[in-house]
């Protein structure tokens, strides 16, 4: 009997992912996003280096809102990659596997996160 | 590379419904995969009414109830309908588990049944397992000895040394992490997934056994071992409660202690 025409059961489209697979996937897009990130911060750094001018028109471009909005989600993707790679780091040091405190190390590393992005603009701001 | 889609083989349509018996009062919709291999089609999703007042409490009695009375063709794996062998091990309600000690009140809104994610199907819930087996194979599940066993009695085992072998020796393969897990969906051919490498860890706790570096050199492999992302899906999905990622850990842990 042939067998080749065996259909595949679907996975991604009828899983229900539990916390622990979505703050998994976070991770990975959040470093994904940060990739991208870190092409503005090369901009900045190029227009600092360019010399005044353009390190004007940069700061310019930097400084509006739409571009705020965005540097204030990419500091929550920033903090969140960060903490939850430290709940990886304590992963690979054995612990933590426990089906509950896996589910606390995520609560913890996105409050966390959350808590360092504000601390972080008042600081910038005030 | 990572087939997030499935292919047009693999694409499920609107299937038939199975209205209620008249008089029912107490009905529940189950959703349920079907694919006839003869058919030619593409996979399809059944709708059964099912009266829960003549029906037991856990969704194999319903399933089970469904081909006895309303369409016998339903093919499903069961046996020992009480959480041992592993046969009717299923995705239900967007999780893996077993059909026999999955409650059907634990289920809030229709009730819909898949078989084990990412797998080729046999017919409708009966997905094609020889794969797995050949990785469980792969890793050579059984004692493997240097020295010859004592001439008048069993190789024996401290009570301690036994202790290490809880939360895996339970593993009784349905595969319902194996099959939970996003890297295994992903790298199927070479990923060995959580089930197997709990399995390996089973052997490589094993006070007599003596061939753990071999087994560790066996594991010691981008793909067999490291594709595991501590996604811990495998735990929230095995019927026993046991723990692969932690499992898997331990092994990742004896990778770099022998270093």
């Amino acid at each position: 009997m042939s067998t080749d025409n065996r259909p595949l059961s679907p996975h991604l489209q009828v899983y229900r992912l539990p916390f622990t697979a979505l703050t998994s996937i976070s991770h990975r897009i959040s470093g994904v996003l940060l990739s991208a990130g870190s092409l503005v911060l090369v901009y900045w750094v190029l227009a600092a280096a360019a010399g005044p001018a353009s390190y004007q028109t940069a700061s310019a471009i930097l400084g509006s809102l739409p571009v705020q909005i965005l540097l204030f989600l990419w500091t929550f993707v920033l903090f969140y990659h960060l903490c939850n790679g430290i709940r990886h780091l304590i992963w690979d040091a054995g612990h933590g596997f426990e089906l509950e405190t896996a589910e606390r190390s995520g609560q913890i590393a996105i409050g966390a996160a959350v808590a360092l992005t504000l601390i972080a603009w008042l600081i910038a701001l005030v | 590379m990572a087939q997030f889609i499935l292919p047009p083989n693999s694409r499920i349509k609107q299937g038939e419904h199975y209205a209620a018996p008249n008089g029912a009062v107490n009905t529940r919709i189950f959703k349920v995969y079907r694919w006839e291999p003869d058919s030619g089609e593409n996979p399809r999703l059944d709708t059964y009414e099912v009266d829960l007042d003549s029906c037991g409490p856990m969704v194999l009695d319903a399933i089970v109830k469904i081909k006895n009375e309303i369409d016998p063709t339903l093919t499903f794996r069961r046996s020992c309908r009480e959480g041992i062998c592993g046969s009717c091990a299923m995705n239900i309600d967007g999780r893996n588990t077993l059909a026999c000690t999955k409650a059907i009140d634990e289920i809030d809104g229709d009730v819909r049944i898949y078989p084990l994610p990412s797998m080729r199907v046999v017919k409708d819930l009966v997905p094609d397992m020889t794969h797995f087996y050949a990785q469980y194979a792969s890793i050579r599940p059984w004692i493997r000895t240097q020295t010859p066993p004592p001439p008048d009695q069993e190789r024996l085992q401290s009570p301690e040394d036994r202790e290490e072998l809880d939360g895996l020796y339970e593993c009784i393969l349905c595969a319902c992490c194996q099959t939970s897990c996003p890297s295994y969906w992903w790298n199927p051919d070479r990923y060995l997934g959580p089930a197997v490498l709990l399995q390996a860890y089973r052997w490589i706790a094993d006070s007599r056994d003596e061939d753990t570096g071999s087994r560790l050199d066996d594991l010691d492999d981008a793909f067999k071992l490291y594709r595991c992302h501590t996604i811990m899906n495998c735990a929230s999905a095995c019927p026993k409660g046991l723990n692969p990622a932690k499992a898997i850990a331990e092994i990742k842990r004896l990778m770099v202690a022998r270093q």
